[in-house]
């Protein structure tokens, strides 16, 4: 089948799509968008979400009929033009990044957190982001830097 | 030779923080490839036997299935002595999972679905997985990993734990665990001149892979030996690795089935990435232990005997033994000392490396049995440790390069409000929680291989590029080797660029052993000084100079660990048994810290995973089967965010005058040793209950 | 993943005629068991009708209670201002399962038939009655930590681990049911069956039938209710055992009480054992175990999961400890 939606403010279409594919496939494979992961494929991970309709989701799980006509945003459209987005920013700047599998689907989950509520609680961004698995980091900096985004979100408004 | 501070020791951004954070940088899989097949490997469903039929037509009736290859069909390979790596040579079954065949096609969902239709019968022969300490056929290995004597047995332990005044000897478990990195273990594959990587003159084959691992090195002399090439016509490239803490520092078998899948479609590149469930049976994990630990003290809590026996287990197919006793032999003074490793080789998949192999299971069972001294002798915990802190390596009789353990226990206990620590364990609550403090020794060794060489060039224009094929796995090696090139340099971190992770550059030795920046960091210092040498600050466009890693002349004089103090605080809820862990503390002794931003990621990282292994990781083996039932992330826990509250590392300040011209030890690995005892010691201090098998779940704390 | 057909439904008519007209068709709501199942080869439907996009997506106000559409997402069911004060013990439910991005997927009808975690069922390699009736079960002799005590046979003994229809259990909760012959209206506690000697059969509903809805009743007691769920990690995690509590006291007594279990059956486990101990008694720790002890009378552990008695005992004690407490 043709499936069709908006990736990253832009229309994507592609062809000869299989309605087995996952979006995750579809975005990696036939859109030039590897940025977001394949770590379990079942939704128990976090490294391949992506925003659906402006929620966060695991792209494995969807399949690509379900994504037609809706909008798709993924790491790889978080930044505005030349700037980061600010949990991009604070990831670099509190060292949240080690071997990085993990980190594009934290971004997407983190920045929908601070996007959604101002100034969350340490335990707010725990749970929120509990989803996303990380073996390399032990999660203090990513903690870190989800707060310091989430300040300067939420003063910068 | 030291080296001038600078940028060595400030905690620098990651080189390729923006790129990871972009969705950029490109993992093996997210290269870019024209015209790739997709591959989707066929697994044994036995344990042992051998596949007597394959019917691999429904497969290849699928839409878009290219090819359907099995042992019938595969290559042969020039070189079968490692087991693990003679993939689809034969019809034995030596593991459940093994590769019996691989599908390739156009689409991964077709590959997928067809290798679902290939049938495969096997001659099914009785299989053994199940390890006990009272089994039959426990063998001595000749060496254990690292190249030390399975066996060591000085005075006369049985002797002195009849005569001592207080004992131990107790049995402590650890179950299987996978590393799990995040990302799968990965390998696009292409034969001949494709991409534009490739080259080769007519009638040359060249293997060109797409890989994910921690050393480039070592899979490209490994593949050239397997598959019979010229070294000079295979690479490996891997600039980014998504973690592998151990299960990438050798080739497995899904490298060499990417290989033989490509030769069945010359020209293209096949992709193959193990699924998360695919890698519980091919990408290693950590044997199972079963620990004899017996301690024998005086009254006054000194050591007397040190005694630690294991049981593990290895494949049948190659053997990988654990070197899990080993750290007991320079641990602690005793004047006798016996440690022993014996195998069971079972049908089970080929154990590797996983974070610290040997120290991250052995320090459970030392450092609980520790804790048990302690109760009995009742002292406190540190105190025993520092009653029983050797002069010199109780092992070699060298002098420490550098041992501050007993500086790390008591800061540490200052800092952790160790005094609040009730005495008498089961006594202190908050709400309907019990609340508890545990301490444990850590220690890692120091090591410095050889092999590696680094070459500085200069473009003319102000900016110096350092290559060496050593590996980022998320370590912050990248970072930290541009740090310790721009101090050898005497120039500004942003004028130098290394290139690292292609088997094009200069040989480097594994990311393993938490050896990487002091092996690559002394090739890269001798490299640049070298460069100078021959240059001075002046140097014309092209300058180019290069120097191996050199003989570190201490390394035979002195015993050379990390060592570190690990504190744990546990809650036990009193209803359910379930327990979290609020607050860790490691205190750290490892020489120089090159880069505190990542040395920190490292240590709570390595805390992180040693608070896992305490609480939520087991690989549960199914003996009827042969195979992990807990395969995914579904039902094997790691630690996620909300497990995960204060975790802290700090460090001495020092330096360590025998550790190479960086006068720093590695930080990997460390900091999961002795973690998970700390927390199983919190346990008890909180419940009275001594747990001494590993993981510590709810339902063992039930009352 | 064998292929199929992808049609969007207009209409829930629409969706029932094109699924029940077909045998191997199947509803797909959020997808995040579904499709899981048909990568693993658990589930291989040659139709998909996707129906999270109907016009199911509400939650309205009944009289006293609520009416929640079949597609509505978990995370804004968990989120609704109305399900939060009237039925925190659903809310609660939802949020301790799954992580956000799943709950962001999943619909209310999805996540009451999603399908058991037992990794023997998932593993097509493995023998399973409940995947291929007859073929044994490869739990019992096995990994059992995540299976049942109560209402088990010896063809299958999983569990069913959805926290959302623990609680909706407790609530006594209708599910509202379109087939093709028409709606109808099931409680809750008759949706599920327990696996008995045809475990392939999770619930009661036939080929074609679609839930739309889950009317969720009056219940004012329900203001102070619980969901507590033990696991072995802090987070995104299947219960070992789970309770749903609804208490409502008069003075100390305990004048009504709703009592659920997860974890521990083929289906949400209505503890009316315990009710009817507790009803009408004192609202102590002592009546709560004695109460959960009847409820648990009728266990029959396995090798490997016999924990979960004395587990649940704790959890529902500790429950309605809490409960009592919260009330004074």
């Amino acid at each position: 089948m043709r499936v069709g939606f908006t990736v990253n403010g832009r229309e994507e279409t592609a062809d000869d799509v299989w309605e087995g594919e996952s979006l995750l496939y579809v975005l990696r494979e036939r859109m030039g968008l590897p940025g977001s992961k394949n770590a379990c494929e079942q939704g128990e991970c976090g490294s391949c979400t992506v925003l659906l309709d402006g929620v966060p989701v695991c792209s494995c799980l969807v399949a690509a009929g379900q994504a037609e006509g809706r909008r798709v945003r993924t790491v790889e459209g978080l930044a505005e033009g030349d700037r980061q987005a600010p949990i991009q920013e604070a990831f670099v700047e509190c060292g949240a990044v080690q071997c990085g599998f993990c980190t594009p689907g934290l971004l997407v989950q983190a920045h929908d957190l601070i996007e959604r509520v101002p100034r969350p609680s340490d335990a707010d961004i725990r749970e929120a982001l509990a989803g996303n698995l990380c073996r390399c980091t032990g999660y203090e900096k990513i903690l870190a830097a989800v707060r310091l985004a989430a300040n300067r979100r939420a003063e910068n408004p | 030779m030291t080296v001038r501070r600078g940028a060595v020791g400030a905690p620098a951004p990651r080189v390729e923080g923006l790129a990871k954070v972009t969705g950029s940088a490109a993992y093996a899989y997210d290269r870019p490839v024209a015209d790739p097949v997709y591959a989707c490997p066929v697994q044994a469903t036995i344990a042992r036997g051998r596949v007597v039929a394959i019917d691999g037509g429904a497969a290849a009736g699928v839409e878009g299935v290219l090819a359907v290859v099995t042992h019938r069909e595969a290559a042969r390979l020039a070189d079968t002595a490692d087991a693990e790596l003679a993939v689809l040579q034969s019809d034995a079954v030596a593991f459940r999972g093994q590769f019996v065949g691989v599908v390739l096609a156009e689409t991964p969902e077709a590959a997928r679905q067809a290798a679902g239709l290939v049938r495969v019968e096997y001659d099914e022969e009785p299989h053994d997985t199940e390890l006990r300490a009272d089994r039959a056929g426990l063998y001595t290995p000749e060496q254990v990993n690292g190249g030390f004597a399975p066996d060591t047995d000085e005075g006369d332990v049985d002797a002195a734990m009849e005569a001592a005044a207080v004992t131990v000897d107790r049995i402590y478990t650890t179950p299987m665990l996978f590393n799990n990195p995040m990302e799968p273990h990965t390998s696009v594959a292409v034969w001949g001149d494709g991409g534009d990587e490739g080259g080769g003159g007519p009638g040359e084959a060249r293997l060109t892979l797409y890989d994910s691992t921690q050393g480039a090195h070592v899979v490209r002399s490994t593949l050239a030996r397997v598959f019979g090439l010229p070294p000079e016509r295979v690479r490996v490239i891997s600039p980014y690795v998504g973690g592998g803490f151990g299960s990438k520092g050798m080739p497995h078998a899904h490298n060499v089935l990417a290989g033989l899948a490509a030769m069945a479609v010359p020209g293209r590149p096949v992709k193959l990435a193990l699924t998360r469930q695919q890698m519980f049976s091919l990408a290693g994990h950590r044997t199972p232990t079963i620990q004899r630990v017996r301690l024998g003290a005086g009254a006054d809590g000194r050591l007397t005997a040190v005694a630690h026996e294991v049981v593990e287990h290895t494949s049948a197919l190659k053997e990988f033994a654990e070197q899990t006793a080993v750290g007991a032999r320079m641990m602690y003074a005793a004047p006798n000392r016996r440690t022993a490793h014996r195998l069971a080789a079972l049908d089970v998949p080929v154990p590797s490396w996983m974070r610290a192999p040997g120290e991250a299971p052995g320090f459970f069972g030392l450092e609980v049995a520790m804790d048990e001294l302690a109760q009995a002798c009742g002292l406190d915990p540190v105190e025993l440790r520092a009653r029983n802190e050797p002069e010199v390596d109780p092992e070699s009789g060298r002098p420490w390069s550098g041992r501050h353990l007993v500086r790390c226990l008591r800061e540490g206990a200052a800092r952790f409000g160790w005094e609040e620590r009730a005495a008498v364990p089961g006594t202190r609550r908050a709400g309907r929680e019990l609340v508890g403090l545990g301490v444990a020794a850590s220690t890692y060794p120091y090591y410095r291989f050889p092999g590696s060489r680094a070459v500085v060039g200069y473009d003319g224009s102000g900016r110096y590029t350092v290559r060496i094929g050593a590996a980022d796995i998320g370590t912050g090696a990248w970072t930290v080797l541009t740090q310790i090139a721009a101090d050898a340099l005497e120039c500004p971190l942003g004028a130098v660029r290394v290139e690292i992770g292609d088997s094009e550059l200069p040989p480097a030795t594994v990311a393993g052993g938490s050896s990487g920046t002091a092996s690559w960091g002394s090739a890269i210092v001798a490299a640049c000084h070298a460069f100078r040498g021959a240059y001075g600050t002046e140097p014309p466009p092209g300058a180019e100079a290069g120097a191996d890693m050199p003989r570190d002349p201490d390394a035979e004089r002195f015993a050379m660990h990390s060592f570190g103090a690990q504190f744990a605080e546990v809650r036990v809820d009193a209803d359910t048994g379930e327990i979290r862990v609020p607050r860790m503390l490691g205190v750290f002794s490892a020489g120089r810290i090159v880069n505190p931003r990542t040395a920190r990621s490292q240590f709570i990282g390595g805390m992180t995973m040693g608070l896992s292994m305490a609480l939520h990781e087991r690989g549960v083996l199914d003996h009827r089967t042969g195979h992990v039932v807990n395969h995914d992330f579904a039902e094997y826990h790691i630690a996620t965010h909300a497990d995960v509250v204060d975790v802290d590392a700090v460090w001495l300040e020092e330096e360590d005058a025998h550790a190479g011209p960086l006068g720093a030890r590695g930080i990997g690995e460390i900091g999961i040793v002795g973690a998970p005892a700390a927390i199983a010691n919190a346990v008890h201090n909180a419940t009275g209950v001594r747990v001494r098998d590993l993981p510590i779940t709810p339902d063992l704390l039930l009352r | 993943m064998t292929p199929f057909e992808y049609l969007r439904a207009g209409d829930p008519g629409e969706a029932v005629a094109a699924v029940a007209g077909r045998p191997g068709a199947a509803f797909l709501g959020g997808g995040t068991n579904l499709v899981d199942h048909m990568k693993l080869g658990v589930a291989g439907p040659d139709l998909l009708v996707d129906v999270s996009r109907l016009p199911l997506d509400r939650v309205e106000e009944t009289a006293g209670g609520l009416r929640v559409g079949a597609a509505v997402r978990n995370s804004d069911l968990a989120a609704h201002p109305l399900v939060r004060e009237r039925y925190p013990v659903l809310a609660r439910a939802l949020l301790s399962g799954a992580s956000g991005q799943l709950r962001n997927v999943a619909t209310t009808a999805g996540n009451l038939l999603q399908r058991t975690r037992c990794p023997y069922f998932q593993d097509v390699t493995t023998p399973c009655n409940k995947r291929v009736p007859g073929s044994g079960c490869s739990a019992i002799g096995g990994y059992t930590r995540y299976h049942a005590i109560l209402g088990a046979s010896e063809h299958c003994v999983a569990t069913h681990p959805s926290d959302m229809a623990v609680a909706m259990a407790a609530l006594d909760a209708v599910v509202v049911v379109l087939g093709p012959g028409g709606e109808r209206r099931l409680p809750i506690g008759e949706l599920y069956r327990l696996p008995g000697d045809a475990p392939q059969r999770d619930t009661v509903l036939e080929h074609g039938d679609l839930i739309t809805a889950v009317e969720l009743p009056h219940l004012p007691a329900a203001r102070r209710s619980a969901y507590r769920k033990v696991r072995d990690r802090a987070s995104f995690s299947f219960a070992l055992v789970s309770v749903a509590a609804v208490l409502d006291l008069d003075g100390d007594a305990v004048r009504d009480v709703r009592l659920a279990l997860g974890g521990v059956a083929h289906k949400p486990w209505r503890a009316a054992r315990a009710e009817e101990a507790l009803r009408g008694g004192p609202a102590t720790e002592d009546a709560f175990r004695r109460a959960a002890d009847a409820e648990l009378a009728g266990a029959r552990p396995l090798p490997g999961n016999e924990f979960k008695v004395a587990m649940t005992r704790g959890v529902v004690v500790a429950a309605l400890r809490d409960l009592a407490e919260e009330g004074r």
